[in-house]
């Protein structure tokens, strides 16, 4: 089960109108794995994930979660596909005028036939689980950014995905609170299973969470590594990829 | 799914006020939406004082199963009974583990209807006092500055001014011919049932010119300008300030009125009176359309219209404009610089122009109509 492929993105080509941004995206996420899409800005990682949560539709290729392809999927399979995954964007795009609570408590609302107060209950729950739960009545303007985060990862956490996607999560946040964000990462890895696909550049938070990281390259438009962080860093060839991982500025010449 | 068992539950009641309640099958957000509601109802009814919750047969347990078995310890320790879990599976014992809570937080309390009221209304008398002074000293402010501006051509930032002008002068042209001259029309339909009784269909003409000129041209002109460009201003300053647009500004050392307001004045209250010329023109022409309509010669009604109307009726109502203009831009670019935080603020600011602009115009216009009534215009 664990080395089942959950996510498959076959000949992925992605742009908008006529610029092409990203090509021959070709990688598997396995069930239960964490994977970090790296990249410098501009390079179009943000774009592959908006692509791989179905955003936006590719040029060409087919993105495949759970079995569906959701480049095809319409209607209620489109619907099914959602359920499984959940997304925490980048400034955590809590609804504002609503509480950390009703945040959470909306696609249970929306989505199940569960009772008022069990919803009460499952939405404390996964605030609790985040770190949040005396937060719960607050709305998302009173609080820090790091909280607003979290709190978009309980919302995400929400129907119990399989897959969760976080959009640059630690992006803005002191080094304790982005170690702190790791440590929820890699504890909701393990005692739920989920897979994680995670866009980032912070180094220490891809050495702490990632099994596994691709990168992706502006020049290149494509992916120019694959592998374990560790071993990207020490025994990559790409020159860029060392550069990116030992955070470091060597003159390429050709 | 794979092979799904549907979740059911059976309460069993034991020797003493012993109870067993198993429950089987996957315990994931439909299977337990199924049957939360029963079986908290039979809990609650049975209130057995020991309680065993055997859950050896669940096969899946997301959230919201974890969510059933708190919520029937809680129900048990409220009862003052006590429950025992059996059989968790390991897997789940660790969701339990991350999502166990020991207590709900409960929303804050409100206050009572008479706090409540008493609050409300020392907030609301407050809130009016701030407005007035942030209003008198904007109005100051404005004044200052735009003295300064006429000593000091160059300050003014020109290239915005004529811009602003084009958004809310050039490209409004447009409705506010179309507004005047369904105005027209309708006002010489309208005045017409009347008239014909007495054959007096020529005086429609003095009706509608009077009318537009005096009043009806400016106000609706100034309505439509308060509605496309005082929530325009408000929207684009409330969106600067919330992006720290305004506060790069001070920073640099660029005063925010001097550098966003102005213009947008200067912008509005030289377009208002030409936008109210065109609602007028056009006006006359849906009045005349009218009157051809019942035969009157074109040259009969022009002539009729410049006997009707002085010049005093054209300029009276053109004076007002230039107010209705600062009115509408001043508290346009306010409502737009006191936009707090939040994802409403922007919307909110923008109705708060619109709403206190046409307010504004209304009863400046009221005082007009006193003024003109004693000056005798």
């Amino acid at each position: 089960m664990a080395d089942q492929p959950i996510v498959q993105v076959k000949d992925l080509a992605v742009g908008y109108g006529s610029t092409v941004i990203l090509k021959d995206i070709n990688f598997d996420v396995r069930a239960g794995e964490i994977l970090t899409i790296l990249g410098g800005s501009g390079s179009g990682k943000s774009t592959l994930l908006k692509h791989m949560i179905g955003l936006h539709r590719p040029l060409s290729g087919s993105i495949v979660i759970d079995g569906t392809d959701i480049v095809t999927a319409q209607g209620q399979q489109w619907l099914d596909v959602l359920r499984k995954i959940g997304v925490a964007y980048q400034s955590g795009a809590l609804f504002g005028s609503m509480t950390i609570l009703s945040n959470v408590a909306l696609v249970l609302e929306e989505f199940t036939d569960l009772p008022r107060e069990a919803i009460e209950v499952i939405a404390q729950m996964k605030l609790k689980a985040v770190g949040l739960q005396a937060a719960a009545y607050k709305m998302p303007s009173e609080l820090s950014g790091g909280m607003r985060k979290r709190a978009a990862i309980a919302r995400a956490l929400a129907l119990d995905p399989k897959i969760l996607f976080l959009d640059e999560p630690s992006a803005g946040l002191d080094p304790i609170t982005s170690a702190q964000l790791d440590e929820l990462v890699l504890e909701l890895s393990r005692s739920l299973g989920i897979t994680f696909v995670i866009v980032t550049h912070e180094l220490p938070s891809i050495f702490a969470v990632a099994d596994r990281a691709i990168m992706v390259d502006r020049e290149s438009k494509t992916i120019v590594a694959d592998g374990r962080p560790k071993d990207l860093r020490d025994k990559s060839e790409h020159p860029m990829v060392r550069q990116f991982f030992n955070r470091r500025l060597e003159k390429v010449d050709a | 799914m794979e092979d799904t068992e549907q979740a059911t539950y059976r309460l069993e009641t034991g020797q003493g006020a012993q109870a067993t309640l198993t429950l089987k099958g996957r315990l994931d957000h439909d299977g337990t939406a199924s049957l939360w509601r029963p079986c908290m109802r039979e809990l609650r009814a049975l209130r057995p004082k020991q309680l065993t919750v055997q859950v050896g047969q669940v096969e899946y347990c997301d959230g919201a199963g974890i969510a059933l078995l708190m919520e029937i310890q809680r129900i048990q320790a409220d009862s003052g009974g006590r429950a025992e879990i059996r059989d968790l599976r390991p897997q789940f014992r660790q969701l339990m583990a991350l999502f166990e809570i020991d207590h709900q937080v409960l929303p804050p309390k409100p206050l009572g209807p008479l706090a409540n009221a008493i609050h409300n209304i020392g907030r609301w008398a407050a809130g009016l006092f701030f407005d007035f002074t942030a209003q008198v000293s904007f109005i100051g402010e404005i004044c200052v500055k735009l003295l300064k501006t006429l000593f000091h051509p160059a300050s003014l930032r020109r290239s915005d001014t004529f811009l602003m002008a084009e958004k809310a002068g050039v490209n409004a042209v447009g409705i506010t011919a179309l507004l005047g001259f369904l105005i027209g029309l309708i006002l010489a339909f309208q005045s017409a049932a009347a008239m014909q009784k007495f054959g007096a269909e020529i005086f429609v003409a003095d009706l509608v010119a009077i009318a537009l000129f005096r009043e009806l041209g400016p106000l609706i002109t100034a309505l439509v300008l308060a509605s496309r460009s005082g929530s325009a201003f408000a929207a684009e300053l409330g969106t600067m300030k919330v992006n720290e647009e305004v506060d790069a500004l001070v920073t640099m050392g660029l005063d925010p009125v001097q550098f966003l307001v102005l213009p947008r004045l200067i912008a509005a209250v030289c377009m208002l009176p030409l936008l109210t010329m065109f609602n007028l023109l056009f006006g006359l022409i849906g009045c005349g359309v009218v009157m051809t309509t019942w035969d009157v010669p074109i040259s009969t009604y022009i002539e009729r219209v410049s006997e009707a109307a002085t010049l005093g009726d054209v300029v009276g109502g053109l004076a007002k404009t230039f107010v209705f203009g600062t009115l509408i831009a001043g508290i346009g670019c306010l409502r737009g610089l006191q936009t707090g935080t939040g994802p409403s603020a922007v919307g909110d600011s923008a109705t708060r122009a619109v709403v206190s602009g046409i307010i504004a115009i209304v009863v400046a216009d009221g005082i007009f109509a006193v003024v003109y009534y004693f000056l005798g215009i």
